[in-house]
Parts: structure tokens; C-alpha cells; sequence
């Protein structure tokens, strides 16, 4: 609970100071390629035996558009997650995406049909390299079969080398391309969390879910990370961010949405989310707490 | 030689398809060793290699003609072509198992049960003791075997997968247990009386004499060995692959696996019909050579036994299964007629206490098995790293 608190002073300041890095580049960037709804969350409710985790959260998202979803710790934001992506199923509620339910459908198909996600703690495949972590992203639309693996049939050659071309190119995306060879254990934690990113990119999605994907960085590592979200949304991919930095949340996103005990309390622009009061007593310290 | 690799300066910008091959060889360059050494080689010149070291196998049971060294390596109390045959069915049941355990991540303690299913198939289609008296050739009850221990891996599988760890253990054990108390206690299987004269492989040399009889048991190796080839091109091709891949993945992260697209239920499955199949085939050579078999075959022992040699050859590695299983054969049938020296019985006799210090010992100083996996063997080369930095 304390962390957020500690920064609470420093981000108070980036909120304020958000607006003027952010609108310049931003807006003219975005304001063609936000489109139809993508996502759409309808009433979602989550309860753990009596711990009600989500309560009736709704909000949807739009075609291109960076989507932030912030609250405090413990505000149900990686349960939310979790119910998008097949991990958790909600206990009532609608999850369309594109127009189809995805509740209930098994991870690997909600991963197949566009939705890819990294992990707040860096859930990586250790011990292969990071190209190999890629390609288990990129082999997620392979059609090789078993059969065609084991008799070397000529769909396993052509995908083999589609996929580390591509799991490659990635890799040179998100800028660790030089540790291609590397086992995933022995990259920088900050080549780690880009390489999550590139194995998700590699699944092909519409839409790219990261959960926290600052945490820990330092604020020259997050300039770069905000640089790589504006270019995986210009590559036409929309990004849905939960971030506790809300520098990094004010600076990057088009619409926010903030949660608060499992309840949703806020939704709007950067700007109206921050001049909301309910945000500033929930997520930027009350006064209860600032002894 | 490890910096050389990582740190060439040459993964900077070149095209994409050239850059994968040097990945590729730059992957293989990182082993030390006689593998890193094998790595760098020529393409031409690893398969000349690879024919050499399969000739040499083909050879080996005539060993025992080398002076001085021959007449160690050779068993005592039994006859070294049948132990060269048993130590085959023992290497095919390894690589069998080492798909299930060492590549797919799924501790099975009921391997045997395969085993048993393939053997049992093919008694019942060809032994004249059989309820189905059907009688068929060797040959022909060989595909029916392999499909039913297929079968009988994903009947296994399909409902058991889902369980992680210990527990998938625990059903493994139950259904090897269940195979063998079947076969023990139906009467169509013949519990203790087994079958008998289940047919040998078919083949004639010019002068009528079969190929596969009973007193000479080359042929057998040979078969054995030429099937284990076959099934090292197979399980390669399948771990450098997609599919070796998914199962690397889901023994590392199962969830993660799954949110990036691997299907985890299909793969797990294929691991374990893939690693039926082959233990069926290990049943039904067996099946074939002894001509006869009974309940009493396949008894757990079988699955720790070999599971602990999978282990200790190096679990997840194919050269590792198959030094593991051919020890697990060779050490107790090299230890039969010899006398020990203090109560003068025959060293066969403590196998299993032999076994267990062996395998304590390994476990001591090389946990990772005696030719462990690319993986381990990287973990172990960054220790090295961590100890003394280069650059």
C-alpha cells in the first residue's frame, strides 16, 4: 500500500507537467486513426467467495486508440486483466471483443482471436533464448502440425523461417535484437520487459494489454518504454496500459479509467481524469493516509 | 569462447534471413565441449560423424574380439548380444520416456504401462495361448500394438492432463498399476502363465534358417538399433520445431504458455501419445524376442528404473535418454556371475543397492545428469560466467 504513497508527491508533479509533453505529438497522431469500438467491458462483476474483486466495471475501448487503466493498488486493475484475457471467467457480465463474447473462451483462443498481454511480474520462458520466446509468440497463427514437424514437411520449413524472420524483426522493434542468441534469464531486467512485449507483439494482436510494464524502470528507461507504446500504437495496434507512474499514464494515453475498489470511479481524458476529485482523494493520497 | 558468440559485433543490421543463421550458429558455438566442438562442424562433416558412431553401434556385439579391452565391457552371466538387445528396448523406453519428462515437463511413474499395453496387443493378436486365436505373424500384430499404446496414452492423457505435477504423477502410477493387476488377474490375459510362443520377427537367411531365432540374438539388436535410429530423427525433428517449442514452454510456464497462444491440453497430449507409441514399440520388440511374457514383466520396478535412468543420462536431452537407459540395462547385467567377495554370491544380486549409490552419486556431482540438456548446460556456463567476467 505505502508505495504508491512515497510517490505520490513526484507524480503530482508529472500530472501537472503531463499536458505539455503530451499533447503536442500526441494529438496530431491520433486523432485520424481512433475508430469503432474494439473491446467492450459490459458490467463486469468479479467476486472471489465474498470478495466482490470487480463491481459492475464497464468502459470500452476504441479502434488505435492507448487506453490507461490506473487505481490504487489492490483496485481490481490485473483482475480486470485477468477477465479480458481468459485467465479469471467473470461471475456476471459481458466481455466483447470485436463484437464477439470472449467470456469463457479458452487463453489460447482469446490470444489466437487478437488480445495479447504481458505480465506485471515478467513471466518470461527462461530458459530459451530470447528469439525462442519470440517465436512461441509468432507460432501462435503456425498451422504446422504435429505430423508435418516430425516428417520436416515443407509448411514446417517455410514457417520456421517466416516466424524467426518476423520473431527477429521484433526483437529489432523493441531494440534487443543484439541479444537475439541470449537465454531470457540472463537479459537486463529492462531488455526482459521489452522482450515480453515482443513475444506478445509476435501473436499478432488488435489489441496489446500491458500490466505495468514501467514498473521498476527509471525515468530514462520509461521515456524510451513511452516511445516504444507511441510506436506500437502507430504500427496499428491499439494498447490498453495499466500503470501505477502516472507520468508515463498522463504523458501516453488517449483515455483513462480509474478504479477504485473494484468500482470504477473515473473516465475521461488525462486531463479530466486528473482534475477529478474522486481520483484525487483515491489515487493521489488522502488525507487520512498522509501521516 | 562464450564472448566471441554473445558479443560478436555482427548482429547489428544485416537482412533478416541471414542474420537467423547466424543466430543459429552462433546458438550452436556457445556449447564448450565435445558438443560445441561437434556443433562447429561442417555440416558434411557431423553426418559422417553421426554414420561413424551408428556403425560403431552396429558393431558392438562384437566387442568382446577387441584384446585387454573387449572382455571388460562384456557381460559375464549373459550372453552380451542378449544384453546388448535388452539394453536396446531399455535405450527406445528412455527416449520414449524423455519426450514425456524431459521435453513435455510431465512426471510420469507408470511408463511400464505402455510398455505393457504394446506387448500385451501384440500376445493376444499372435500367441496360439490367446482367447482371440487369431495367431497373426509378428509383423502384423506390430502396427495394432502401436496403436493401442498410442491410444491408450491419450485415453490416459485426456482426462489426466490437466493435473500438474505430483498428482499427474500419482494417476501414472495407478494406471501402471492397473495394467499390471489386470493382466494379472483376467483370465484372457493370463495373468502368471502368460503367453508363450509369441512369434519372432519374419525374415529367412538363403539357407531357410530364420533371421530372427532363438539362440542368437544380433539380429534383435540390430532390429533394435535400427528402430532407435528412427526414433532419434523423429524425436529431434519434433524438439527442433514448433512442437518442441510449445513443450519447452509449457514446462516453464504452463499459463504464460497458454496467453501466448500454445495450446496446452493438445501438446501435452501429443507428448504423451508420442511417448506411448514408443514405449509400445519397446513392448512389442520385447514381445518378440522373448516369445514369451507374463504379468510379472512389468512390474513398477520397470518405470522407476527407467525414469531414474532418463534422469541420470540427462532428462531432457536425446543423446542423455539414451546413455541413461543403455546404464540402466548394462550395469546389472554386467554385474550378473560375478562373485562378490565377502558372502560370495553373485554381484546380480545387490543391482538395486549398486543402482542406488550410482544414481546417489550422479545426483551428488552431476545433478544435471551425465550429458545434460542445451539448457543446463547453458545455466551451467553462466555460473562460469558469474565466477569469472571476460571483456
Amino acid at each position: 500500500m505505502s508505495e504508491p504513497h512515497i510517490e505520490t508527491p513526484q507524480e503530482a508533479d508529472a500530472a501537472n507537467a503531463g499536458p505539455v509533453d503530451r499533447a503536442g505529438p500526441k494529438d496530431n497522431a491520433t486523432a485520424k486513426p481512433i475508430g469503432d469500438v474494439l473491446l467492450e467491458v459490459d458490467n463486469v462483476t468479479l467476486r472471489f467467495g465474498g470478495v466482490v474483486a470487480l463491481n459492475e466495471v464497464s468502459f470500452s475501448l476504441r479502434k488505435g486508440e492507448i487506453f490507461g487503466l490506473i487505481g490504487p493498488n489492490g483496485a481490481g486493475k490485473t483482475t480486470c486483466f485477468n477477465a479480458m484475457t481468459g485467465v479469471y471467467r467473470p461471475t456476471s457480465g459481458g466481455i466483447r471483443f470485436q463484437g464477439q463474447s470472449i467470456v469463457g473462451k479458452k487463453k489460447h483462443e482469446i490470444t489466437r482471436g487478437g488480445i495479447a498481454r504481458t505480465f506485471q511480474n515478467v513471466r518470461l520462458f527462461p530458459e530459451m533464448t530470447a528469439l525462442e520466446n519470440v517465436m512461441v509468440g509468432a507460432d501462435a497463427h503456425h498451422k504446422t502440425s504435429v505430423i508435418a514437424a516430425l516428417f520436416r514437411l515443407p509448411r514446417h520449413h517455410r514457417e520456421e523461417r517466416t516466424g524467426r524472420d518476423r520473431s527477429y524483426q521484433l526483437l529489432r522493434f523493441v531494440g534487443i535484437e543484439h541479444r537475439a542468441g541470449d537465454v531470457a534469464r540472463n537479459l537486463s531486467y529492462g531488455e526482459q520487459r521489452r522482450l515480453e512485449i515482443a513475444r506478445a507483439l509476435a501473436t499478432n494482436p488488435t489489441l496489446l494489454c500491458l500490466d505495468e510494464p514501467a514498473a521498476g524502470f527509471n525515468p530514462a528507461e520509461k521515456k524510451e518504454l513511452l516511445a516504444l507504446i507511441r510506436k506500437i500504437r502507430d504500427s496499428g495496434v491499439t494498447v490498453l496500459l495499466i500503470e501505477h507512474d502516472m507520468r508515463l499514464v498522463m504523458g501516453v494515453t488517449d483515455r483513462i479509467v480509474v478504479l477504485e475498489f473494484g468500482k470504477k470511479i473515473a473516465e475521461g481524458t488525462p486531463a479530466e481524469v486528473r482534475d477529478n476529485p474522486a481520483v484525487i482523494a483515491a489515487y493521489l493520497g488522502v488525507p487520512t493516509d498522509a501521516a | 569462447m562464450t564472448t566471441e558468440a554473445t558479443s560478436s559485433p555482427a548482429p547489428k543490421t544485416p537482412a533478416p534471413g541471414s542474420m537467423s543463421a547466424q543466430e543459429k550458429k552462433n546458438a550452436r558455438e556457445d556449447r564448450g565441449g565435445v558438443r560445441g566442438w561437434y556443433g562447429r562442424q561442417p555440416k558434411i562433416v557431423r553426418i559422417v560423424l553421426g554414420v561413424v558412431f551408428a556403425a560403431l553401434a552396429f558393431l558392438l556385439p562384437y566387442v568382446g574380439e577387441i584384446p585387454l579391452l573387449g572382455p571388460q565391457i562384456v557381460t559375464q552371466g549373459i550372453d552380451w548380444p542378449s544384453a546388448l538387445f535388452n539394453m536396446s528396448y531399455y535405450v527406445l523406453l528412455a527416449l520414449g520416456l524423455n519426450v514425456v519428462v524431459g521435453f513435455a515437463g510431465l512426471l510420469d511413474l507408470g511408463y511400464v504401462g505402455f510398455f505393457a499395453v504394446g506387448a500385451y496387443t501384440v500376445a493376444l493378436l499372435s500367441s496360439p495361448d490367446s482367447v482371440l486365436r487369431t495367431e497373426w505373424g509378428w509383423l502384423a500384430a506390430v502396427p495394432i500394438g502401436l496403436a493401442v499404446a498410442m491410444l491408450s496414452g491419450l485415453v490416459l492423457g485426456y482426462p489426466t492432463l490437466r493435473l500438474r505435477g505430483d498428482y499427474l504423477a500419482i494417476v501414472t502410477l495407478g494406471f501402471a498399476e492397473i495394467i499390471r493387476i489386470v493382466a494379472t488377474s483376467t483370465e484372457t490375459l493370463r495373468g502368471d502363465r502368460g503367453f508363450s510362443d509369441i512369434p519372432h520377427p519374419p525374415g529367412e537367411f538363403s539357407d531357410g534358417k530364420p533371421i530372427f531365432g532363438v539362440a542368437d540374438a544380433i539380429p534383435y539388436y540390430w532390429l533394435g538399433l535400427a528402430v532407435i535410429i528412427l526414433v532419434i530423427f523423429a524425436v529431434r525433428n519434433l524438439d527442433n520445431s514448433r512442437v518442441g517449442r510449445s513443450w519447452l514452454a509449457i514446462r516453464e510456464d504452463q499459463e504464460a504458455a497458454e496467453i501466448m497462444g500454445v495450446r496446452t491440453i493438445k501438446y501435452k497430449l501429443w507428448a504423451f501419445a508420442i511417448g506411448a507409441f514408443i514405449g509400445g514399440l519397446g513392448g512389442v520388440m520385447f514381445a518378440g524376442q522373448q516369445g514369451f511374457m507374463n504379468s510379472q514383466t512389468f512390474i513398477l520396478q520397470f518405470s522407476i528404473l527407467v525414469l531414474a535412468g532418463v534422469v541420470m543420462g540427462g532428462s531432457g536431452n536425446i543423446a542423455g535418454a539414451i546413455l541413461g537407459g543403455a546404464l540402466i540395462s548394462y550395469i546389472p547385467d554386467r554385474l550378473r556371475g560375478i562373485e562378490d567377495p565377502i558372502w560370495h554370491t553373485d554381484l546380480f544380486g545387490f543391482r538395486f543397492a549398486i543402482f542406488g549409490a550410482v544414481i546417489i552419486a550422479i545426483m551428488i556431482f552431476r545433478p544435471q545428469g551425465l550429458i545434460p540438456s542445451r539448457r543446463r548446460a547453458m545455466e551451467l556456463k553462466d555460473r562460469e560466467k558469474e565466477v569469472a567476467p571476460i571483456e
